[in-house]
């Protein structure tokens, strides 16, 4: 066995591995199952940022809160929601996470510190802020994280809230996960600076900009600036560059991007095989070790889409519960 | 033991009452505690009408000063909320909402219903609302209609100092969203207040005034216009049974049909506007309930559907008068 150069010791790897691949499979599957039209309303999927979400939440625990974004799903399982209610969740299903009341865009599980997907774009910041000083109040060392795109990063209320973390020494982190795209408008045309790094800077914030398709990248740079706010540092903003291999949401054509260029990415940028090539390369994990983690994961996905579609719907009497007005 | 106490004390002290109980409770807002970093005096303003003064003396960091910055601290107050604590916000008046809509609409309101039950938002909005202070468009609204509409928040209006301190006391321990808009006019009022700690239930009307031949319907700074105006009745023999709501939403729908079952006549009077207002929620729901009871048509009083003037002289006669309220209720009588 050759000497472990990575930040993180074999067991650790292989949990990384099993997260990114159990986020793939779950969009891969979400992607096909819409296809055929079994899932109502629309998704938007997280294949291609799964190093992201994992590489930064393999710092936290439960009593750490995200506010996450409409493309939640793969938050959701790096935070530790259950992939089955998730499931659910997507199929409109009373046993799933927000009991068919949420659907793909609004999975929360907050026993798990995930305090939602967010079909506003950009109001995760000001909660994460929230979460922040809750935990600055009660000196547990707990720390929010906000989740945006590069197009939620335009909007006024993240543009306060790294003022607000900044004044008050939040112990929040900004993530700007920058696939390139809102919606079907560029980053590069839509985001007036070059760098986030200097809009941080505006802010009185330190910032990161790392290569979201690097696990190990983002591992790093997450683990110091979350061990800086835990330790009454403040916040930061850390930029993930990143790819998204499908389109904004399920049906989207995506006749906006460059000819060839998802199949670009897929063949090279690909997170999760640059992560699995990097530690066979070092020899600390074999592939045969990676293969039985892909089963694995292929039947809890498969066990949870046939879940999801046996199970049933909401009734009527589902209709006006966890309602506290009454007219 | 009652003493005389205004309005603004009487909050101050469900706050400071609220924050002695409980350690979760904390108050923010622009200028709640005033002299915030600065050379000059901290605790110089307690916010701009004084009603959280001294209460950083007592409670230090728990009073929080905030940038000019409604998105991101009311969404702040929501995101502590759905964590755990129970932060009491100050927006210093309601026309100021519109910036922080989505925390307030999209947020707050939702999670309960939207995450399938999992959450709980206890969070406290305390804002201004009202005419009467030559304030101008952008600071004279009353906007309760707007936050009444939206399923998942409740709205609270007191309309006197023993009412807001039972009231926000209510508020503070409640485990959903509460919108809490306190009149400009009603702050200096006086009335003998319990110095001991006491909570009003939402939902429960109170009939201040009764009598059997008209009920008004109304809620916060209206129902003294509405007790001015059942004072002049009185002396012509007409009786008007008058209803202070409290809080519109929940809505205390009981008082407001067996009244309007023993009068068989009403009047609705509302500060905000004629379309979509309370006083047309009310007026609807007597329809459709108790429209055998009824002896005549339902009259409103509300603002003219405009945007509040500034001149003194525009905005006397813009504003509901007892006058105007005595005039509907003389109107439904000729019935």
């Amino acid at each position: 066995m050759s000497k472990n150069p990575f930040p993180l010791d074999k067991q650790g790897l292989l949990e990384a591995y099993r997260t990114m691949r159990t986020i793939r499979e779950f969009e891969e599957r979400v992607h096909n199952e819409f296809a055929k039209g079994d899932i109502p309303g629309f998704v938007h999927l997280y294949a291609g940022e799964e190093a992201s979400g994992t590489g930064i939440m393999m710092h936290l625990n439960d009593r750490d809160r995200i506010a996450s974004t409409h493309r939640g799903h793969g938050h959701c399982i790096a935070k530790g929601v259950d992939v089955k209610e998730m499931m659910g969740e997507i199929y409109g299903k009373a046993m799933g996470s927000c009991r068919g009341k949420g659907g793909s865009m609004h999975i929360a599980d907050l026993s798990k510190g995930m305090m939602g997907a967010n079909g506003i774009l950009g109001a995760g910041a000001p909660l994460a802020c929230g979460a922040a000083l809750a935990a600055k109040f009660r000196g547990d060392g707990g720390v929010g994280i906000s989740f945006v795109g590069d197009g939620a990063s335009n909007q006024g209320m993240f543009l306060e809230s790294l003022n607000l973390a900044a004044v008050w020494n939040l112990p929040a982190i900004f993530v700007v996960e920058n696939n390139g795209y809102a919606e079907s408008t560029s980053r590069d045309y839509a985001v007036a600076v070059d760098s986030y790094v200097d809009r941080a800077a505006g802010f009185g914030l330190p910032g990161v900009t790392v290569d979201g398709t690097d696990f190990f990248a983002v591992y790093e740079a997450a683990g110091e600036i979350i061990k800086r706010a835990r330790e009454g540092g403040g916040p930061a903003l850390l930029e993930c560059k990143m790819i998204r291999f499908f389109g904004h949401f399920e049906g989207d054509q995506q006749t906006y991007r460059g000819k060839g260029e998802v199949e670009h990415i897929r063949a090279n940028q690909d997170c999760i095989r640059l992560f699995a090539d990097k530690v066979m390369d070092a020899g600390v994990i074999k592939k045969p070790e990676l293969d039985v983690i892909d089963k694995e994961i292929a039947r809890l996905i498969e066990d949870a889409v046939v879940a999801a579609k046996a199970a049933p719907l909401p009734t009527a009497k589902d209709l006006m519960t966890d309602v506290y007005v009454t007219y | 033991m009652a003493r005389k106490i205004s309005m603004r004390q009487a909050l101050n002290e469900a706050l400071d009452q609220e924050m002695a109980r409980d350690p979760t409770v904390f108050v923010m807002g622009e200028d709640i505690v005033g002299g915030m970093g600065g050379d000059g005096e901290k605790d110089a303003w307690g916010g701009v009408l004084g009603v959280t003064k001294g209460l950083y003396s007592k409670y230090g960091d728990r009073l929080l000063d905030t940038p000019l910055s409604e998105s991101a601290y009311i969404g702040a107050a929501v995101g502590a909320a759905a964590c755990g604590m129970r932060p009491v916000a100050e927006l210093m008046f309601i026309d100021f909402m519109g910036v922080c809509f989505d925390e307030i609409f999209n947020q707050a309101a939702k999670f309960k219903y939207m995450f399938g039950g999992k959450a709980e938002t206890p969070v406290v909005i305390r804002t201004m609302i009202g005419g009467g202070f030559r304030a101008a468009a952008q600071h004279s609204q009353v906007l309760t209609p707007l936050f009444t509409h939206i399923p998942g928040l409740k709205v609270v209006v007191p309309s006197n100092a023993y009412d807001a301190k039972g009231l926000l006391i209510q508020s503070i321990r409640d485990n959903d969203p509460v919108i809490f808009c306190e009149h400009k006019n009603l702050y200096g009022l006086e009335m003998d207040v319990p110095q001991e700690s006491y909570a009003i239930p939402f939902g429960e009307a109170n009939v201040v005034r009764e009598g059997k031949h008209v009920t008004i319907v109304t809620y916060g700074m209206m129902v003294h216009r509405a007790m001015d105006a059942a004072a002049q009745l009185a002396k012509d023999k007409v009786e008007c049974e008058v209803i202070d709501l409290r809080t519109l939403s929940p809505i205390d729908w009981d008082t407001v049909l067996e009244s309007v079952e023993n009068t068989g006549r009403l009047v609705c009077v509302d500060e905000a506007h004629p379309r979509c207002s309370i006083a047309s929620d009310v007026s609807a729901k007597v329809s459709q309930e108790a429209f055998k009871a009824l002896k005549a048509g339902i009259q409103m009083v509300t603002s003219p559907h405009t945007p509040v003037p500034f001149s003194p002289s525009l905005e006397d006669i813009y504003l509901p008068s007892a006058d105007k309220i005595a005039g509907a209720v003389r109107k439904t009588m000729a019935n």
